[in-house]
């Protein structure tokens, strides 16, 4: 009996995914860090910012998987509305993506609080997400975006800044963050 | 004391967490095993981080002293 009315289309040739490279004998394996990007508001992206560069930093490797909202700070500067029908076109309009246009989880105030933010850090001499994700990028830090959420939201891989790696999945996050010696989702 | 042999000179001052750890982290890496850096900070989080920080990396934190509100540390290669 046959199932299938029609051929099925050629497998895809597999490719064997490449070995982790074996430690050279006697070295101390290298920490590494594994944190889910996931709220895009300015008051957890600067964390995220904060312990991806300081963990570069510190020797240890950091891998920071970005995505749903948290995508969207990672959007290059001169992109305003992305994605091919009016719902994504939605979400750009109603949220203006990249790093220097992030609200505040609580105290948004219409723009007042990232405002008064910007100039306390200013003030203080904070460093801001943006330098900071400059310092993180200089230092070795993997941003790797989501597959998943850049078709939803109809995000391009140009549509995202130069310095992320190549998309992926559920599965490539799950793998980084048990391979990883700590892991957050923020 | 014996004076030590700076290699390279961090000024953190004004900079707030993490920026000193960050800069360091920049200087001292293209730097031969043993060299020195200097680094001064104003960030009062500074002295419990350069400690966590020299841990974490393995560099050597060999001196560290307080002269006002500016914090020294200096840091040997490892």
């Amino acid at each position: 009996m046959t199932l299938l009315a029609e051929p099925i289309a050629p497998p895809i040739p597999v490719e064997p995914s490449p070995a982790p490279a074996p430690e050279p004998e006697g070295a101390v394996k290298t920490k590494e860090l594994v944190i889910v990007n996931w709220s895009g508001e300015l008051d957890k992206v600067w964390p995220v910012m904060i312990l991806s560069s300081t963990a570069a930093a510190s020797g240890v490797r950091c891998k920071v998987f970005v995505t749903f909202w948290g995508l969207l700070p990672f959007v290059k500067d001169q992109k305003r509305i992305v994605g091919d029908n009016w719902m994504q076109k939605m979400l750009t309009l109603m949220q203006r993506p990249g790093i220097d246009h992030l609200k505040l989880s609580k105290m948004n105030f219409m723009g007042m609080g990232p405002w008064m933010m910007g100039v306390l850090s200013k003030k203080y001499h904070v460093a801001s997400p943006r330098e900071l994700l400059e310092a993180a990028t200089t230092l070795g830090v993997e941003f790797i975006p989501c597959q998943m959420t850049m078709d939803m939201f109809g995000l391009k891989r140009e549509d995202l800044i130069d310095e992320m790696g190549e998309p992926a999945g559920a599965a490539t996050a799950i793998a980084m963050m048990t391979e990883a010696d700590a892991s957050l989702f923020i | 004391m014996a004076t030590l042999e700076i290699t390279t000179h961090v000024d953190a001052r004004g900079l707030s967490c993490p920026m000193p750890i960050v800069k360091t982290a920049q200087a001292i890496k293209p730097l031969a095993s043993g060299a020195l850096v200097e680094v001064l900070a104003t960030d009062a989080g500074s002295v419990k981080d350069f400690a966590a920080w020299s841990r974490t990396t393995g560099h050597d934190l060999v001196e560290q002293s307080v002269d006002g509100a500016v914090y020294r540390f200096v840091i040997r290669h490892k």
